[in-house]
């Protein structure tokens, strides 16, 4: 048998070395949420470094105190800092938002491009589960999924909440990238890696998968988004991240509606960093899509 | 026209099969149950013969199948079993509350459609000015700021400026309607801005692709006035897709109500799921997850037919 020469694909169109400044040129808005969301990842990463006192030193001789020059942002109930409080919470939200974010477009985008792929049965099966799992709100989801699992911390980070958050994207995600790859699958390509005889997990994930990656990128920004005001509602409802960690979500929780009078920066910080973060990943989400495909719609 | 509908109510049944298989085995994935929840969760030591006991009283030592079957059969039949922790039937616990969060969804929809037409045309027929930009930025708000936030910030500003708080206990609306719609005009409006933003930019994405349509420079280039091009030309067909957004968003409120619900110290819908999803009870959850997954797909069957109505091309018959 001869070997049948396939030339081979370039990896990824060639960029323009400047596409950096193209986009911050075209999407001024998206630059500055870019900046807003490095902002924070600083602040996550570095957290003891930015904080200025330990997140969970109580100190009850300072308790619902205003905010001052020693506390920018007041203290809470048990005297801690809610500026350090924060800062350290949005490591929590970074991390749980960007890893069930990932693991969940990334496996919806894996169904996706299989159902696409494969047709068929194989489609029909995948989509009917894909629209089962849609009759739900995220949150709805989310909660059944909770109410399923035990609670599971491993190094401080709650696996059970990352999966719990995932799960909804996946139906989310897949029915997106199906839509973009049924268009790769009549590509000469694709057709060309059959002839071939390669593998269907190397056409699936060499020859397809690279060519859905603005959907996919447009759709993990979009989720982080979703993922972190998913986070803070579940552990403002008390069912994800406990105290004492340091979590926007679990700030607002329990008692902290009984202080509306005494103690009002309490619950408006926290609100106004959830806000902030989950409208800067949106609005990158929504300049990136507008970028890299401006017909794409979500 | 009648051949479609029978076959769109006729697909409404695999999908709600789906869910219940779904939902039903998910929760039993990991072993471990109510029982143990109820009685070792206040860290009280309970020998394991009791809870085998209270397990076989409530039917949890079955095979799953058999127990999946049972409840299959009962929702055949009108009956969606018993709760597990307040042992009433889940209908009744469901019917309690319906009211409530119904009235919100509805107030919420009636809030959220009114703000979100004006908003979303005249951001599209003034493109790219104040207007534009003050709708869009309201509108990204409305995705961003999450509602149990927006509704403590509600609470705060009442207390503040009118030094007053909405009432406590619910009182249906026609017993009292000032003291009914006080209380629930506030959650309303904080489920409702969410609903409102999505509608209003779909409003205005969707009308910005009709003013580019031929018939509208037609209907222009033959005189008629801007404003009936506006109103008879561009928003009837722009309103259409905005009809599907506005019906699935509505179903959607359930998950807004939630948290919302937790924050106004509702007792509706919203808080009986989460209350059920905290205390493990399995049967409860289950029935909350039917009657969501039906709500959607009746919803869902409803628009299809309108849009079979609005629009004939749909009715294949097929």
């Amino acid at each position: 048998m001869t070997t049948i020469a396939v030339p081979t694909l370039p990896e990824t169109a060639p960029r323009a070395p400047n596409q950096y400044f193209e986009f911050c040129k075209q999407q001024p808005l998206g630059a500055i949420s870019f900046v807003v969301i490095v902002v924070m990842m600083f602040a996550g990463i570095f957290s003891p470094l930015v904080a200025s006192h330990d997140p969970l030193a109580i100190d009850f001789a300072g308790i619902l105190s205003a905010p001052s020059w020693e506390h920018w942002c007041g203290t809470d109930a048990y005297g801690r800092d809610i500026c350090s409080r924060l800062i350290y919470g949005s490591r929590t939200a970074l991390v749980i938002g960007f890893t069930s974010s990932f693991l969940g477009s990334t496996f919806g985008a894996i169904l996706g491009i299989a159902s696409a792929y494969f047709g068929g049965k194989i489609d029909d099966w995948i989509q009917r589960f894909v629209d089962v799992l849609l009759a739900f709100p995220l949150i709805v989801l989310a909660l059944v999924v909770v109410a399923a699992f035990r609670k599971f911390v491993v190094g401080g980070v709650d696996v059970n909440l990352i999966v719990a958050i995932a799960i909804p994207i996946i139906p989310r995600v897949a029915r997106v990238v199906r839509a973009a790859a049924l268009s790769v699958r009549v590509m000469p390509y694709v057709d060309a890696a059959r002839a071939a005889g390669y593998s269907h997990t190397r056409i699936i994930f060499r020859h397809m998968a690279p060519n859905v990656t603005a959907p996919y990128l447009i759709m993990l920004t979009a989720f982080i988004a979703q993922a972190i005001l998913a986070e803070a509602s579940l552990s403002f409802l008390g069912l994800g991240v406990t105290e004492p960690t340091a979590a926007w979500g679990l700030m607002l929780s329990g008692n902290a509606a009984d202080f509306y009078r005494e103690a009002p920066w309490m619950i408006l910080f926290p609100g106004v960093m959830i806000s902030l973060a989950v409208f800067a990943f949106n609005l990158f989400g929504d300049s990136l899509r507008d970028f890299l495909d401006p017909r794409f719609k979500v | 026209m009648l051949r479609y509908t029978v076959n769109r109510v006729l697909l409404m049944i695999p999908t709600l099969i789906g869910v219940a298989v779904l939902v039903f085995f998910l929760l039993r994935v990991v072993p471990g149950d109510i029982v143990e929840v109820k009685l070792r969760g206040d860290g009280g030591n309970v020998s394991q013969e009791v809870i085998e006991q209270e397990r076989k009283r409530l039917g949890l030592d079955r095979p799953l199948v058999t127990q999946f079957g049972e409840w299959m059969f009962g929702m055949a039949k009108g009956d969606f079993g018993i709760s597990m922790w307040t042992e009433r039937p889940v209908i009744e616990e469901i019917k309690l509350r319906l009211e409530l969060s119904l009235q919100v969804a509805l107030m919420a929809t009636i809030f959220a459609v009114l703000l979100a037409v004006p908003m979303g045309t005249f951001a599209a027929l003034f493109r790219d000015t104040w207007i534009d930009y003050t709708v869009r930025i309201l509108t990204i708000g409305g995705l961003s700021i999450p509602s149990f936030w927006f509704g403590m910030l509600i609470m705060l500003s009442l207390l503040a400026f009118f030094n007053w708080l909405p009432p406590i206990t619910f009182t249906p609306i026609y017993v009292d309607p000032w003291a009914n719609l006080t209380q629930l005009v506030w959650p309303a409006m904080a489920v409702g801005y969410r609903y409102c933003a999505v509608v209003a930019r779909m409003i205005r994405s969707s009308l910005l692709e009709v003013l580019n349509e031929d018939y509208i420079r037609t209907a222009r280039a033959k005189g008629v006035y801007e404003k009936l091009v506006v109103s008879r030309h561009a928003l009837r067909n722009a309103l259409l897709p905005a009809i599907t957004v506005i019906g699935l968003e509505f179903t959607f409120l359930i998950g807004g109500l939630v948290v919302t619900e937790q924050v106004f110290n509702l007792n509706g819908i919203g808080q009986l799921f989460v209350q059920s999803v905290s205390r493990n009870d399995f049967m409860l959850i289950q029935g909350m997850v039917m009657l969501i997954a039906a709500f959607y797909v009746f919803v869902n069957l409803i628009i299809d037919l309108l849009y079979a109505v609005f629009d004939p091309r749909i009715r294949y018959d097929t």
